[in-house]
Parts: structure tokens; C-alpha cells; sequence
């Protein structure tokens, strides 16, 4: 039983050290991981590890290990699981900001700094690009993501609110539909 | 200390409830929140962004650790990292547990579809953040712009801002190549 959780551990710490970039990087090699090489889950299984994962709030790497960390072994093959995607983020940070206390004034630094920013703004812009060309069918999914970027950007109110307000407003026209379809 | 502690933890909780559609999505909570408890400046939270993409894991793991490090060392990397992690626990083993509930109700698959162009928001208000300690001057969306614009801009990263969504967008080039080609063009170029 204790192999099992240290081989759970030890997956996704090398899933965490291996992965730049973020979740969406991360599912392809936690697939291969989990149903081919490690066979804890079937092909379903993982489609619906992902489709959970993507689905509820928090990050994405670390629902799912803690999705297939249950499911291999309990509520302990979950805490090695997320431990093990956790760790090598957390001390690469922290590694990272005390090297930098010492070198936050250097100008190959500082200019490394503006460069990755610059970039960052350019990939985030590319990917709410791609997102919204998929999500934003209908005048409902544009007017939430619209009414969230005004709460956000001009009414500088918590994005909490502009979360809360896309969920009541699916709801809401769902109850709408679900209404008319039976009068 | 214990007071800091339960501040990261708290506020790095709600930003784990709260945030779907992954790390990208959650910046502007996190923005948000250093903003309410005055924890770090704008430009600090830019090179949280970029530091966060530089090193591996999740990037909202990073966050955490990164802004609970500046505000109370490592016990406070420690406190926020478990609070955006815990709500993820919670649900996460609630859910598998009622899977199949979970498929079929349409109640709550109509939440989560409307909270998903919430999301595109959200990512759009990232960019607007970030551009204003990156690409531009802060200030640029007040009214001095009007006056003079061209103080409020920084020619070379808007260059690779551009480079970067023609090769990321069009070309498909690795993300992570770009970064580090970025990192390494301004660490040469910009001053």
C-alpha cells in the first residue's frame, strides 16, 4: 500500500518538474502517465478525470491528480498525488525569489523581466482569442463575457461577481427553456 | 505571522473557489486581492506573471507561493499554497464520489456554461492588467493619454508582444520557446 502512494508521489512530482506553462500542458502528460504507462485508469476513466477537472473551480493539474489519486488509492493517494504536483512549483518559487534578492537590480535581469512580460501579454491575448472563437456562440455567451469584462476592468468590482453572474445567468435561461418546453 | 498566515490563506481559498478554466484565468483574482490587502504593487505582480512562466507547474501554484513568500517567507508560501489547493480537495473527491449525479444534472451544467464566457472575461481583463506594467506605462488608460500618448508606450515590448501573437497565434510555436526566446532577446535589448 505504501508503494503505491510513493509511486503516486513520485508520477506527479516529475509531472510538476517537467511541465512549463500551465494545466492545459499538463493534461496530455498526466494521460500518458496515468492510462499508459502507470494503467491506473482506462481511457474513460480519464475523459471523465478531465472532464471534472476542467469543470470545477481550482487548478486544473491539481484536480486531476487528486481525482486519480483517489481513485487509485483514497484520500492518501490524493494528498501524495497533489503534494507531488505541488512541490516542485512551490520550491522552484521560492529558489527563484532568494537567487533574485540578489540580482532584482541587474539590467540583464530587469530586461529578461520586461522581455517574458511583453510575450506573456501576447499569449494570454492569443488564448482568449482561440477560447472566446469556441465559447462565445449566442448573444448570452457574449453578453456574460462582456458584462464580466465591465465588472472587472471598469466597475473594478471582485471578478467573484462576474463568476457568479455567468453562473445564474446559465441557469437562469436554462429554467427559462426547460419552462417553455413544457408549457 | 499566524495573522498573515490566515490572510494568504484565506484570500488564496476563495481565489481556488472561485477560479475556473484554469491558471491564465485566475490572474485577475489574484491581482485583485494583492490589491485589496495591499500586498504587492502592480509592477511586482507583472513579475509574478512572468516568473510564474519561467518556472514549472501549475502557474496559479506559483502565484500562491510567490505572493505568500513576499508577504510572511516560507510559512506564508506554505498558507497560500494550501488554500488554493484545498477547495480542489473538497470538491474534487465530493464530486467523484456522486459522478455520475454530477453528469446528468443539467441544473448545474447549465451554471458551469454560463460560467465559462465569464472566463473569456476574465482572461481579456489578465491582458488589460498586465499590459499596463508590460507593453505600456501605468497610467495609460487615465486621461493623460489623451495629451500625450507616446510616453505611455514601451516600443520594444510591444515588438515582441506582436512578434509573439504572430508566432504563438499563426505559427504555432511552443509557448514556452517563446517565453525564453523573449527572456533572452530583453535581457540583451531592452534597458
Amino acid at each position: 500500500m505504501n508503494t503505491l502512494i510513493w509511486q503516486l508521489f513520485i508520477t506527479f512530482l516529475k509531472i510538476g518538474t517537467f511541465t512549463f506553462g500551465g494545466g492545459l500542458v499538463m493534461l496530455p502528460v498526466i494521460r500518458v502517465e496515468a492510462v499508459t504507462l502507470k494503467g491506473w485508469m482506462t481511457d474513460s476513466e480519464i475523459v471523465d478525470c478531465f472532464a471534472i477537472a476542467q469543470s470545477l473551480p481550482g487548478v486544473l493539474a491539481v484536480n486531476a491528480s487528486i481525482y486519480i489519486g483517489n481513485k487509485v488509492k483514497g484520500i492518501f493517494g490524493a494528498l501524495a498525488a497533489a503534494l507531488g504536483v505541488t512541490l516542485p512549483a512551490f520550491i522552484s518559487i521560492i529558489l527563484v525569489l532568494i537567487f533574485l534578492k540578489n540580482y532584482s537590480g541587474n539590467v540583464y535581469v530587469q530586461g529578461a523581466f520586461e522581455g517574458i512580460k511583453a510575450a506573456t501579454v501576447g499569449l494570454i491575448l492569443v488564448t482568449a482569442y482561440s477560447m472566446g472563437k469556441v465559447i462565445l456562440k449566442g448573444w448570452l455567451a457574449n453578453l456574460i463575457a462582456a458584462v464580466s469584462l465591465i465588472f472587472i476592468v471598469v466597475l473594478q468590482v471582485s471578478a467573484v461577481w462576474a463568476i457568479v453572474f455567468g453562473g445564474l445567468s446559465g441557469l437562469t435561461s436554462y429554467l427559462i427553456v426547460r419552462r417553455a418546453d413544457h408549457a | 505571522m499566524l495573522n498573515a498566515m490566515g490572510t494568504l490563506f484565506f484570500v488564496f481559498s476563495r481565489i481556488g473557489l472561485f477560479s475556473f478554466g484554469g491558471g491564465y484565468v485566475m490572474l485577475p483574482l489574484i491581482y485583485q486581492a494583492i490589491q485589496e490587502f495591499g500586498i504587492m504593487s502592480a509592477t511586482e505582480f507583472s513579475n509574478l506573471v512572468a516568473l510564474s512562466q519561467i518556472t514549472p507547474g501549475p502557474i496559479a501554484v506559483n502565484a500562491a507561493t510567490y505572493v505568500g513568500f513576499m508577504y510572511a517567507g516560507i510559512p506564508g508560501a506554505a498558507a497560500a499554497t494550501i488554500g488554493v489547493t484545498l477547495p480542489s480537495l473538497v470538491l474534487v473527491l465530493t464530486v467523484s464520489h456522486y459522478l455520475n449525479k454530477f453528469k446528468e444534472s443539467r441544473g448545474l451544467n447549465a451554471v458551469l456554461d454560463g460560467i465559462r464566457p465569464a472566463t473569456v472575461g476574465l482572461l481579456v481583463s489578465a491582458v488589460i492588467f498586465l499590459s499596463e506594467t508590460s507593453i505600456f506605462k501605468q497610467g495609460i488608460f487615465g486621461s493623460g493619454f489623451f495629451q500625450n500618448p507616446a510616453v505611455y508606450l514601451n516600443l520594444i515590448p510591444i515588438g515582441i508582444f506582436i512578434m509573439t501573437m504572430i508566432l504563438f497565434g499563426r505559427f504555432k510555436l511552443s509557448p514556452i520557446a517563446l517565453t525564453i526566446a523573449a527572456g533572452l532577446f530583453g535581457a540583451f535589448v531592452i534597458r
